[in-house]
């Protein structure tokens, strides 16, 4: 009895897995959380390489603040951005609230302590024997240092499908900045997977949150399969 | 070296799906951007879908601009609007209208929908309110509650919303404070919107205040399973209103756009289409339109909209007085003599 309903979510979820406006919101995720990424990555990836291959006092400081902001909520998130990105607020000039680049930013902000932690660590277990090899077979600091990040590639990869998979999956940000703004044909919508599958599990439509729950799992599993094959392939 | 080959081919590989990425989705938005409005809204508004399924499409139709309403219940929305995040804001708490509008930040309030909150409950109605007045309902779920601490008894949505400003009113009315409630062990909060307030209260057999358009449309979805028990009443009369930025306290916002708005929900259009919503699917309108009824100045129904969802400004009655009005054009306000409602 107490399994009826979730059965016959399921099956009707499958039905619904090929609709357009799931495809959209799928897609939509994909697209927020992959810009996030980027920008993360762009901005995470030069720091991390000083931090994980210099020494420099005040380093496990750094080090110890990267770690704490990691278990920042996403809600935290999302309030201290809704403040920012209020019109009236600090931010507010850009126009980033009820967004798709405003939950873009706020993700790319969320995962960014996440991709340099990965980076950092993978960095220094590879670093100093590598390093000091490279040094005593006659490379000059550069080459050695391009080694040594070329050595960890594979911790990069997953630092950057962590990082991902982390935004794509998160809902405080995408809810309180994005807002899940939905009109059909629309350009502004801001709705995504998460924020939808919050929306129809509070109206009690069981199926399509269903639906849009495969979805993500499928996505969040076949980015991390992707990210496995590359090491394997690289290694 | 073999490995740099490797990398450099993903490299390529990223770089290339990006910039498609960029073509194709670029490809969707040189065409001309429709204008947008971000309309700050209640819950019971936005829950029953007629905003998202009726009012959006009709009206990006008509102006090309594009709706994006955000669904905060009526202190939400009032917070977001005055934090410069909207254009304009739906809602249904006149007290706290008033306030919004005294504090400079609103104008040109216009009243566009109606219908009425009711007490719902479970079926077998074990406190007994069936039929009774809103008061004496309320004392007789208080009396049950107290000689049954163990259970929830009434839920509260206790999120500053309309339903939860018409709900501490009831109460007070009923002589009971609200505050002084929320600490007894029978009464419930849920700080959530209508949707989830009404699953959570039929899931623990309680009763709870809702407008009637959000429990209609979640009851014959076969949502919940809860009764109206109290609809009777001119205290329970929910009037729904626009209310426009005013552009000289908030900058940057659209107050041509917003007026668009406010016009066309109170246009036959817009009425036509708040009174159909729903027919088809529920055998009844979730929201019922006002302006026919302001036009007719006939029946209770209009007595109350006066009483509950107008202003008194001098003699007179008016959706919107005269010191919060701000360049309205062709848009005009409905007023009538305060004697229609008093005398």
């Amino acid at each position: 009895m107490a399994w009826d309903y979730i059965i016959r979510g399921f099956s009707e979820a499958i039905k619904m897995i090929d609709d357009p406006y799931v495809i959209e919101i799928a897609l939509r995720s994909i697209k927020v959380s992959g810009v996030a990424t980027l920008m993360a990555v762009a901005w995470s990836i030069p720091p991390s390489v000083l931090i994980g291959l210099k020494d420099f006092p005040g380093k496990w400081l750094i080090k110890t603040l990267i770690n704490g902001l990691m278990g920042v909520p996403t809600v935290i998130w999302g309030l201290v951005l809704y403040l920012m990105f209020v019109p009236v607020g600090p931010l507010g000039s850009l126009g980033l609230l009820y967004t798709e680049m405003g939950i873009s930013v706020g993700q790319a902000i969320l995962i960014t302590p996440i991709i340099m932690s990965i980076v950092v660590d993978s960095l220094e277990s590879i670093g100093s024997e590598i390093k000091e090899l490279a040094l005593t077979l006659g490379a000059d600091e550069l080459r050695a240092s391009f080694q040594v990040i070329m050595e960890s590639i594979g911790g990069i990869i997953l630092a950057i499908i962590a990082g991902f998979n982390r935004a794509i999956a998160e809902l405080g940000i995408a809810l309180m900045i994005g807002g899940n703004v939905y009109v059909k044909g629309g350009v502004y919508n801001t709705r995504v997977l998460t924020t939808a599958i919050q929306m129809y599990t509070a109206r009690a439509e069981v199926s399509i949150a269903i639906a849009l729950g495969i979805i993500l799992m499928g996505i969040v599993l076949s980015v991390n399969l992707l990210s496995n094959l590359i090491r394997r392939w690289l290694s | 070296m073999n490995k740099r080959i490797k990398l450099g081919f993903l490299l390529i590989l990223l770089v290339v799906s990006f910039s498609y990425g960029c073509i194709s989705n670029s490809g969707e938005t040189t065409a001309e951007k429709p204008g947008v409005l971000t309309i700050s809204t209640t819950t019971s508004l936005y829950d029953t879908g007629i905003l998202e399924k009726v009012v959006a499409p009709a009206f990006k139709e008509k102006y090309n601009i594009e709706l994006r309403f955000i669904p905060k219940g009526t202190g939400g929305a009032i917070l977001d609007a005055k934090s410069g995040a909207s254009d304009a804001i739906l809602v249904h708490a006149l007290s706290r209208e008033q306030a919004f509008m005294e504090e400079g930040y609103g104008v040109n309030r216009k009243v566009f929908a109606y219908n009425f909150f009711v007490i719902v409950g479970p079926k077998d109605d074990p406190a007994g309110i069936r039929g009774l007045s809103v008061s004496e309902a309320l004392k007789r779920i208080v009396d049950y509650g107290r000689s049954h601490q163990n259970q929830l008894v009434w839920i509260s949505r206790d999120d500053g919303s309309g339903t939860n400003t018409k709900e501490i009113a009831l109460w007070k009315d009923a002589g009971f404070e609200f505050e002084a409630l929320k600490n007894e062990s029978w009464f419930g909060t849920t700080g959530a919107g209508m949707g989830n307030t009404l699953l959570y209260t039929s899931e623990r057999k309680a009763y709870t205040l809702s407008d009637i358009g959000t429990y209609l449309k979640y009851q014959k979805e076969g949502k919940i399973d809860l009764d109206v028990l109290v609809d009777k009443g001119e205290e329970l009369i929910n009037v729904y209103a626009i209310i426009i930025i005013n552009p000289e306290k908030i900058s940057g916002r659209d107050f041509e756009g917003a007026m668009l708005l406010a016009k066309w929900l109170t246009s036959d259009e817009g009425q036509n289409a708040i009174a159909e919503y729903g027919k088809e699917e529920f055998g009844r309108p979730l929201f019922y339109p006002i302006v026919p009824v302001l036009q007719s100045q006939r029946g209770e129904v209009f007595k109350w909209i006066l009483k509950y969802g107008f202003i008194k400004d001098g003699d007179k009655y008016t959706e919107c007085p005269m010191k919060f009005r701000y360049n309205p054009g062709d848009l005009s306000f409905f007023e009538f003599p305060a004697s229609l409602v008093e005398g």
